[in-house]
């Protein structure tokens, strides 16, 4: 099995993977990332979504492969020194997370934005989450914590 | 769901592509946004995915009267390609930004898409209104292949097995040209139940495509409302035959309307 080597929340990282593998089973059973959630595992929820290089992908729907000497960073890498990042402290201050089985998606969505868009309308950012679901309905939270989020940083 | 057993190997040229496409059941990997959701289904098994995403096929530039978009070039980058707020090409940003979502777009390039040619997707209406051709890479050498003539049927292309589509080239349109692309969705899915592409000229006349709409995007000719009556228009469970006619009719005149309205824009544009 070839290895893959890539960056992982700043850290080099090396794992075998089969050829088949998914970003997303790397990440969770490869090296214990459980953060990027399966959910439909169609490409439709955005639950598995990660940033590649910064941008937001749903790591469900790229091999392990193509990730090979990018930049990768999931929920877990979000954060430093056990402080919160901006956009999860706004979600946690504005309900923006009910069950919180979406909300890594969700927040890594809302990162790729916001270094693009820092200060994005409110029809932006509904625009920017369509591929994230949230089967609690709590989208109206999740806006106001990105908007919030966008207000911070 | 985990695709079948497959090699993989990322190019690192446009040649070592070609050679590894040769193999049998060998198969293109770009941004992997159609063919990896078919890979988990099993609908596609191929022996070999040749992963092109690291090759230098990006860019989205003017040179020599043309406008040239890199293969690779993602939807994101097309929805955010400064060139393209110019009004005459306005269609071409505002098709990428409908498509999928923004991880989507993140990884789907022009390039796979054309190549898919799901009858649904929407950039194939756009490339025909535009006169876009492909530039193709191959063993044999280099040809270029007029937009129209790519579109065979679901998911059918004029492609041939060992090619690589490596630029989507459109002439660069005189000033006082506009274009747009309207398409009434599946509000689930997102795909096109209808979508249509215009490109109005200087004089007024303009040049439409439709689709979602049939086994393959096309061009309408002569009269417009004749030709769609004529077309042979199919239906599902979404939109039955006549109501997609009826779609159909509704998103030509909506995207001429708006195409027209870009071309008097077009006019005094300044990049």
């Amino acid at each position: 099995m070839p290895e893959l080597a890539l960056s992982v929340n700043g850290e080099p990282r090396a794992l075998d993977v089969e050829a088949r593998t998914l970003l997303v089973h790397a990440l969770r059973d490869g090296l214990g990332l459980t953060g990027a959630h399966v959910g439909c595992d169609t490409s439709q929820c955005g639950a598995c979504t990660v940033l590649v290089d910064g941008r937001a992908v749903k790591s469900c729907t790229v091999l392990a492969a193509q990730a090979a000497g990018r930049k990768v960073t999931t929920i877990e890498g979000l954060s430093s020194d056990a402080e919160l990042h901006p956009v999860q402290r706004a979600f946690v201050e504005h309900h923006g997370l009910q069950c919180g089985f979406c909300t890594p998606g969700v927040i890594l969505t809302a990162v790729d934005l916001l270094s693009r868009d820092p200060d994005p309308a409110e029809g932006t950012i509904r625009r920017a989450l369509r591929g994230n679901l949230c089967r609690c309905t709590g989208y109206d939270a999740i806006v106001d914590s990105v908007r919030a989020a966008a207000s911070t940083t | 769901m985990i695709p079948a057993t497959v090699e993989y190997l990322r190019a690192s040229s446009v040649d070592e592509a070609l050679a590894a496409l040769a193999k049998p059941d060998a198969k293109l990997l770009a941004g992997g946004q159609s063919l990896l959701p078919a890979m988990k289904l099993r609908i596609a098994r191929p022996s070999l995915v040749v992963d092109i995403g690291g090759l230098a096929l990006g860019g989205v530039v003017e040179r020599d009267g043309e406008l040239v978009i890199g293969a690779l070039v993602t939807w994101d980058e097309l929805e955010r390609a400064e060139l393209l707020r110019r009004p005459a090409y306005r269609a071409l940003a505002e098709c990428a930004a409908g498509i999928g979502d923004l991880q989507v777009r993140n990884r789907g390039t022009i390039g796979g898409g054309l190549a898919h040619a799901d009858p649904a997707s929407d950039m194939p209406a756009v490339t025909l209104a535009l006169g876009a051709h492909l530039r193709l890479r191959s063993p044999d050498g280099v040809r270029t292949l007029n937009a129209a003539e790519l579109f065979l049927g679901p998911f059918t292309t004029a492609l041939s097995e060992g090619e690589l589509i490596t630029e989507v080239v459109i002439p660069v349109p005189p000033a006082s040209s506009g274009s747009a692309y309207v398409a009434v969705e599946h509000p689930a899915s997102g795909f096109a139940l209808a979508g249509a592409a215009a490109f109005v000229k200087p004089d007024g006349s303009s040049r439409v495509a439709l689709t979602g709409v049939a086994a393959a995007p096309f061009l309408l000719e002569g009269d417009r409302g004749e030709a769609i009556a004529a077309a042979e228009i199919f239906g599902d469970r979404f939109a039955p035959v006549d109501y997609r006619r009826h779609l159909a009719r509704t998103v030509v005149r909506r995207a001429i309307e708006l195409a027209k309205a870009r071309a008097e824009e077009d006019a005094t544009w300044t990049a």
